[in-house]
């Protein structure tokens, strides 16, 4: 027994290795947010508060400069269409005209749509780059928040369970 | 070759902060820089929101700005920013359980070893 406890440090460091090496493979972008569980942050822009939130609904913060807002946009169509999904858009540091060009050309999914030209919304949702989207539940909370663009898979396992589907 | 080491070494000192940015008040200022070189650029990871040239920088400091000329404390603000974005947004983790082993490891560690020493050395005598 006393032999053994040679192995402990070898052990130690094993298990510290592995444990850092799982840590290595982390996407250090996504970052949970703070938001989830909490009520929807107060924000106001030109066409959206936070009183006009009426869940259970996403809120996608998109911009017609951002080419993977583009790459999700079929799939949002998708859920407002096809599953009656509400669905909240606000503009990020995007000219009215330019984000309304966006939905002109490929569709709008919105029920509502806020402007924020300055950035100032995101900050309040905590928002470090577009796509993100965030499930509210019938009480306003924020109950999960996706970084990025949606993808099928992401909608099936996250957002739709999240929405209580 | 010189001349472009030379603008290297002086690329921090062009700080990312431009003059339009920076509030009437010098007191206020000076908070607002110090706060500001605590907090990460959450999208460039290991700058602070005072060195990066990042949009999201810029937004970060700004509102750091209006919240402190609302007459928040530095506390205050520092919380504004961590309910939105998390922990992540300060540079140096903060003291709380979940980062225990994180602050206390290494010389948790330290200990260890030293313990382990003194018992080999003694045992030597």
């Amino acid at each position: 027994m006393r032999r053994l406890l040679f192995l402990l440090p070898l052990a130690v460091f094993a298990a510290l290795g592995a444990y850092l090496y799982v840590g290595l493979g982390g996407d250090p972008s996504r970052v949970p947010s703070p938001l989830v569980g909490r009520p929807a942050p107060v924000f106001a822009v030109d066409g959206l508060a936070t009183a006009d939130l009426e869940g259970p609904a996403l809120v996608n913060i998109f911009a017609s400069w951002c080419v993977p807002c583009r790459a999700e946009h079929p799939l949002l169509t998708h859920l407002a269409e096809e599953e009656g999904v509400v669905i909240y858009g606000v503009a990020y540091k995007d000219k009215p005209e330019a984000a309304n060009a966006f939905l002109a050309e490929l569709g709008n999914p919105y029920r509502r749509i806020g402007f924020d030209e300055d950035g100032r919304a995101g900050v309040e949702w905590g928002v470090t780059g577009v796509p993100e989207t965030f499930v509210l539940d019938a009480e306003g909370t924020v109950v999960f928040k996706h970084t990025g663009p949606l993808t099928a898979d992401a909608v099936r396992r996250d957002l739709l369970p999240a929405l209580g589907r | 070759m010189l001349a472009f080491l030379l603008a290297l070494a002086s690329a921090p000192a062009m700080a990312a902060l431009d003059a339009s940015e920076m509030l009437a008040d010098p007191a206020l200022e000076a908070r607002a820089r110090t706060l500001a070189k605590t907090l990460r650029c959450v999208v460039c990871q290991n700058q602070s929101i005072d060195d990066s040239g990042a949009d999201l920088a810029r937004d970060l400091r700004q509102s750091l700005r209006a919240r402190l000329l609302a007459g928040d404390s530095d506390e205050e603000a520092l919380a504004y920013l961590t309910h939105r974005y998390g922990d992540y947004v300060l540079l140096e983790p903060p003291l709380k359980p979940a980062t225990w082993v994180l602050w206390f490891a290494p010389a948790g560690f330290a200990a260890i070893a030293a313990l382990l020493a003194l018992r080999y050395f003694r045992r030597r005598e």
